[in-house]
């Protein structure tokens, strides 16, 4: 260490020395920073600005090397130069200054000092030594000032060479009894650790005591620590999990001080930090995740849905649960949390939940489901980000069913994203082979999705991307050897098409894919004359735009072609064309085509049809040569020298640059080694090798001119060499059979009316998530106008259904035990899929039957319960029309209505329906629409002739609270009424009432009937009536709002007053006003949750924009207005 | 986090922070790029970018964008807070800032970041620790000056 010091020292002065030679500028205190800043806003140009930096920067220059100099005038130089930095002109010589003003000034120009040299230089910057020095010295310093910008810098930049030097004082900073300079040292410490892991490793233990610092703030710092030591090896901290975890419970119970908090939330970034390293820590390990499950759950729970921060905190948190061993309930609850994110209005929270889903997905692909909506939404969204997002989470569910609807809309993505190509468009472009390769559905929609992305890929293409679909066309999908001819077949059409047609917007990679699939595999095409393949490429051979790379791969093509009758006269008209051209190459090929096409023989044994190409033997050793090669040698010629030892001597010679042959030689040698199949000329080709290394050695001049001028025949082959090697090696796998198709089919959708684009959307999204559920048609676009988000999945569920229907008489259907029942609702809860289901139990159980619902269930006495749950809320939009069935006639409908008592019968309610029926018992129900509540009503009828007594108990579990009940007796062919006030506590589009009633006809006997019924959130919307004035203090004090474009309905008056009437009479919202071209609206939902509606009419339809106190209450309600307007 | 830059409406550079090494010309290309980037979106899209292989996380306040580059697993609503959180530093400490107090005191600027932000990690979470501390040093600062001068 002492060593480095003294290095340092030594080395400082003559480096200060060197600005104090020149002469003494003068002190100019006029241009200060303000006075320069203000100088430059004055500018227009950037020009003017370039000459005024550019002055700025003579006159620092000067001062700064000017003896007399004050350190207070340097700081502000400093500053100065720091500014022109900034601006991005180079200030290079005022580094050094920033270094001395560290060292030298005193605290404030320090300061100053050590920001310029944290700003200016960066790690490996040679200058950085010399702040060692002053780093140690400040570290030493009794001034905490002094040791904390000390600390500071060296947290953001140090040599790792000097590390040891300074890392006894920072080690020693850990114990100090500020905090501040502890929790610096921790940083120091993260920084030292990141750019040199081994120089710490000794004092990890230190670590841990600062894990357990009583300061919060050093506790944090040595989690930035741990972090990365947990990223990098999880199993050596296991045994941290417990502190973690306990230290996590402490932070969100709040046990932090008040200062940590950010907004009402305790230590965010100490929680996500915790999250984050549990997370690592949990990772496929049962055992330790199983310690934080209880903690995951709590920070979950104490998340409100708020603020960002609280987001932040969710999102870290379900980020983890999905990473850790997975644990039912608490990913059933993440679920829910990214289904919150993805339905956000607030475009940041949605793009979380698009990113949560990616990864989500892959695990549970039903989550994707329930947002297909809205994942069709953002297919379409302005944003790319979104768009990209949604992309990549349709990726991730592609599978045989829809990969064809989820490539046609990456492909629109592409197009449109064309201008501004970055590597995420390489990555999708790159993703098609693959995607194609396992899913493909056909082989037609194969090759003309890869036309597409070919067209599109353009010259951006990733080269394996081509190379792979040759390979695939030569090899086939490894499926059978007709289907293969058939894909084959296909390409061949469809790039022919191609060709007829303008081939100016083709990109060159395609063109070389097109001219080497034609010249493979035209021939399998019945009646296809090769002399009209030929003619198309001749054709494309002239195209000006053609690069002569894709030219020398068109040309090989027509080698391969020119056997046949008629094409013989062309190649000789190209041939004689492309034969004074001055590609090398290309002669070299124009001549080899010549050849090839007037000697029929000798292209039957060079370029056999359809023979495999595994069957080619290649002499790797070139052994044939031999008798060439020793006769050369007998004649005077040099022997072979590897390129790398010509180099080595040209190097010793001291010759000419000979680049060109070191690039040359080495590829000619390997392809040598290849052998192709098809290159006439093996012999001169190493004829030209050995002339190659002859020269060299000959140690004649070396130029490249006159090489290509003498060795030009040798160079020509060597390339072709290459480039079919090339070739070769593309489609080095024997081949198989091949199909045709067109090109080009992508089908953009078109965008009729609201409805249409509505429909389309539908149809969109069953195309999309089709195969992802076990039903996966019957969810298909089941309803053409229906907006379900919903998709079945369970088949059972529609059976009983239709039991539901049945009615009321004594044909129960035994369709379902109850056992099976439960069964259903639990996992249905589970999934939060509802499905709706009305199950019968047939009631052969004895005993009470439904533990899972009942709270109370006495054997002894005849009081039986009738449980009611309220299971889990749907996921939004169930068809509504769907549910409400004429279960009983109208008879059935008065007779049932009778029984109302009169404070029912006087409230507007809605048809009584059918809810379920066993042999002896029959529910029917209705909601009634009571001002403060929704009332559930429920008729019990007894249909047995025996007189027996039912009771009913009941309990309502979860959002909705009970506010009536009923106990009775229910003598033979009577009925009964009960009825429950429910309210909403949160806004759901809608849920699911489920319950049982539980009933004793004969003594020890208990049957239960189990019931679900749906309650939609208009039924629990009522009318708020305000004053305009009221309202506009209400709508200021909320302040989210969301915005929408409703349909307006045309008739005849005014469209406005229609559009809101008719929402006033279906929604039951109170019209607050009309204003010209604006309406307010207010409603409230039970219990007292206004949302406000500010209406206006733009262009041809209503703007909508709603506030709510309730963040998902604007999105349930707008869903229901759009219903409305729909059917209107 | 990779790096900070603070860039005015017009594409002005206001302050920069680099944690991580990279070359002049990389910077400066990074920087003219991301400008363009940012600037170019609109004001109703999402905060976050997916650039090179970084994700970028953007706020405007007023006529200032607050950009930031963080790696891919980081949490980016965390990194809209830091910026807010630094944010209101700088708005306690010049007192309902504006552009202009960061154009003409930016080393100011600089120092609150410090403290905030260390090597590219939350170092202080605590809004009043962070100001303590500042005001400590901007306390030194002016014994220091006034002892000269008088």
């Amino acid at each position: 260490m002492s060593d480095v010091v003294e290095k340092t020292l030594t080395a400082l002065p003559s480096l200060l020395s060197l600005d104090s030679q020149s002469g003494a500028g003068k002190l100019s205190s006029t241009s200060k920073l303000g006075g320069l800043i203000r100088s430059i806003t004055e500018l227009t140009s950037k020009h003017e600005e370039e000459k005024l930096i550019n002055r700025e920067l003579a006159a620092i220059k000067e001062q700064v090397s000017s003896p007399n100099t004050s350190m207070r005038q340097m700081k502000e130089i400093m500053v100065r130069a720091i500014y022109c930095e900034m601006l991005g002109y180079e200030a290079s010589f005022s580094y050094i200054h920033a270094i001395k003003l560290a060292q030298q000034g005193s605290a404030i120009e320090k300061r100053v000092g050590y920001l310029a040299v944290s700003l200016f230089l960066n790690e490996s910057h040679d200058l950085l030594l010399l702040l060692v020095n002053t780093v140690l010295k400040d570290l030493q310093s009794t001034n905490l000032i002094e040791v904390c910008m000390a600390l500071t810098v060296v947290s953001q930049l140090f040599p790792k060479d000097m590390i040891p030097a300074i890392l006894p004082l920072v080690e020693e900073k850990l114990t100090n009894p500020k905090e501040i300079i502890r929790r610096k040292a921790v940083l120091a410490l993260h920084k030292f650790y990141l750019i040199a892991p081994n120089q710490v490793q000794h004092i990890h233990s230190k670590f841990r005591k600062a894990l357990c610092d009583k300061d919060p703030g050093v506790m944090t710092a040595s989690l930035h620590i741990y972090l990365q030591l947990i990223k990098e090896n999880p199993d050596s901290y296991k045994d941290l999990t417990g502190s973690f975890v306990a230290i996590l419970r402490q932070v969100v119970g709040g046990k932090l001080p008040v200062d940590f908090n950010y907004h009402n939330v305790p230590a965010p970034w100490l929680q996500i930090q915790l999250l984050r390293i549990l997370s690592l820590l949990g990772k496929d390990d049962q055992s330790t995740s199983e310690l934080m499950y209880e903690v995951l759950d709590e920070s979950l729970r104490r998340a409100e849905m708020n603020h960002n921060i609280t987001y932040a905190i969710l999102y870290e948190c379900v980020k983890a649960i999905y990473t850790i061993y997975p644990k039912s309930e608490l990913l059933e609850k993440a679920a829910k949390c990214i289904g919150n994110f993805v339905v956000s209005p607030k475009i940041n929270l949605k793009y979380l939940g698009l990113k949560a889903l990616t990864y989500v997905v892959q695990q549970d692909a039903s989550l994707a489901l329930q947002h297909q909506m809205t994942i069709i939404e953002c297919l379409d969204h302005s944003d790319s980000i979104i768009k990209r997002e949604t992309l990549e989470v349709l990726f991730r569910i592609t599978n045989v069913k829809n990969v064809a609807v989820i490539v046609e809309k990456m492909l629109d993505f592409l197009k449109n994203v064309f201008m501004e190509p970055d590597i995420l468009f390489l990555l999708y472009v790159g993703c098609f082979p693959l995607l194609s390769d396992t899913y493909s559905p056909n082989n037609e929609w194969f090759i003309q999705t890869m036309n597409v992305v070919f067209s599109l890929g353009g010259e951006l293409m990733h080269p394996d991307i081509p190379n792979n679909f040759l390979r695939l066309l030569a090899q086939g999908f490894g499926s059978e050897e007709e289907e293969q001819q058939q894909l084959r077949v296909f390409a061949v059409d469809s790039y022919l098409t191609l060709l007829e047609s303008d081939t100016a917007h083709l990109p060159q990679r395609f063109l070389q894919v097109i001219s080497w699939a034609l010249g493979e595999f035209s021939y399998l095409k019945d009646g296809l004359e090769p002399c009209k393949v030929t003619k198309l490429l001749a054709k494309l051979l002239d195209e000006r735009n053609v690069t002569s790379e894709s030219r020398s791969w068109i040309l090989s093509a027509m080698a391969k072609l020119s056997a046949g009758p008629g094409a013989a006269a062309l190649a000789l008209q190209v041939s004689e064309r492309y034969s004074s051209s001055l590609d090398t190459v290309l002669r070299q090929q124009a001549l080899e085509l010549l050849h090839l096409s007037q000697d029929p023989e000798l292209h039957a044994r060079v370029l056999p049809h359809g023979a495999a190409w595994d069957s080619f033997e290649v002499d790797s050793s070139l052994s044939f040569l031999d008798s060439f090669v020793s006769e050369a040698l007998s004649q005077g010629a040099a022997p072979y020298k590897a390129p790398h030892q010509r180099q080595e001597e040209l190097r010793q010679e001291k010759a000419l640059s000979l680049e060109p042959y070191s690039i040359s030689l080495p590829v000619s040698l390997s392809s040598c080694s290849i052998t192709d199949r098809q290159s006439p000329t093996l012999l001169s080709m190493s004829s030209s090798l050995s002339g190659n290394s002859n020269e060299l050695k000959a140690g004649t001049l070396k130029l490249e001119g006159v090489k290509r001028v003498w060795g030009k025949e040798g160079y020509l082959h060597q390339q072709d060499a290459v480039e079919e090697a090339a070739q070769v090696e593309e489609a080095a796998t024997p081949a198989l059979p091949l199909s045709p198709q067109q090109g080009g089919a992508e089908s953009q959708q078109t965008h009729g009316d609201l409805t249409v684009v509505e429909q389309e959307k539908q149809k969109l999204a069953s195309s999309l998530f089709v195969g992802l559920g076990s039903q996966n048609s019957t969810f298909l676009m089941g309803k053409s106008d229906s907006t379900s988000q919903q998709f079945r999945r369970k088949t059972r569920a529609a059976d009983s259904t239709s039991s539901g229907v049945s009615e009321r008489s004594s044909s129960s259907s035994h369709s379902s035990c109850s056992d099976f029942l439960h069964n259903n609702l639990l996992e249905d809860s589970q999934n939060s899929l509802n499905t709706q289901k009305i199950g019968v139990s047939n009631g052969t159980h004895e005993g009470p039957v439904t533990q899972s619902f009942q709270t109370t269930s006495k054997e002894t006495s005849p009081f039986l319960d009738a449980g009611m749950v309220l299971v889990q809320p749907c996921s939004p939009q169930t068809e509504l029309r769907d549910f409400v069935q004429p279960g009983s006639s109208g008879i059935t409908q008065t007779s049932l209505r009778s029984q109302f008592p009169p404070e029912l019968s006087q409230l507007p309610h809605s048809d009584i329906s059918l809810l379920s029926s066993d042999h002896s018992l029959s529910l029917s129900a209705c909601r009634a629409y009571r001002d403060d509540a929704l009332l559930f009503v429920i008729i019990l009828s007894n249909l047995k002739c025996c007189g027996s007594i039912f009771e009913t108990f009941s309990t309502l579990i979860q959002v909705a609270s009970l506010r009536g009940n009923a106990l009775e007796n229910l003598p033979a062919h009577s009925m009964s009424v009960c009825w429950y006030a429910l309210l909403m506590e949160e806004p759901h589009t809608q849920v699911t009432v489920a319950g049982s009633v539980s009933y004793r006809a004969v003594p020890g006997h208990t049957q239960t009937l189990q019931f679900t019924d749906k309650l939609f959130l208009t039924d629990f919307i009522r009318p708020l009536t305000l004053s305009t004035e009221e309202y506009g203090k209400l709508w200021l004090s909320f302040s989210q709002d969301v915005r929408q474009n409703l349909k307006l309905i045309q008739g005849e008056g005014d469209p406005l007053r229609a559009t809101l009437s008719a929402l006033k009479e279906q929604l039951q919202l109170h019209i607050v006003d009309i204003i010209g071209s604006e309406g307010i609206v207010a409603c409230r939902l039970l219990p007292d949750s206004p949302c406000l509606l500010h209406c206006r009419i733009h262009g041809g339809s209503l703007a909508v924009w709603l506030r709510s106190p309730l963040l998902s209450l604007p999105d349930c309600l707008l869903y229901y207005c759009q219903k409305t307007l729909e059917e209107c | 986090m990779q790096f900070m830059l603070l860039f005015s409406r017009q594409g002005k550079l206001r302050l920069q922070k680099w944690y991580v090494p990279l070359s002049d010309k990389e910077k400066k290309k990074i920087t003219r790029e991301l400008v363009q980037t940012v600037l170019a979106r609109k004001p109703k899209m999402c905060s976050f970018l997916e650039w090179r292989d970084l994700k970028i996380v953007y706020k405007r306040y007023a006529s200032l964008y607050f950009c930031c580059a963080i790696e891919d697993q980081d949490n980016e609503l965390i990194t809209l807070e830091i910026i807010h959180r630094y944010v209101e530093l700088l708005d306690k400490y010049f007192g309902s800032v504006c552009e202009l107090d960061i154009i003409f005191n930016f080393e100011k600027a600089y120092f609150i970041l410090d403290e905030f932000l260390l090597g590219g990690e939350a170092q202080e979470t605590s809004k009043k620790n962070v100001l303590k501390a500042i005001e400590q040093a901007d306390l030194l600062q002016e014994v220091c000056c006034s002892l000269p001068s008088s």
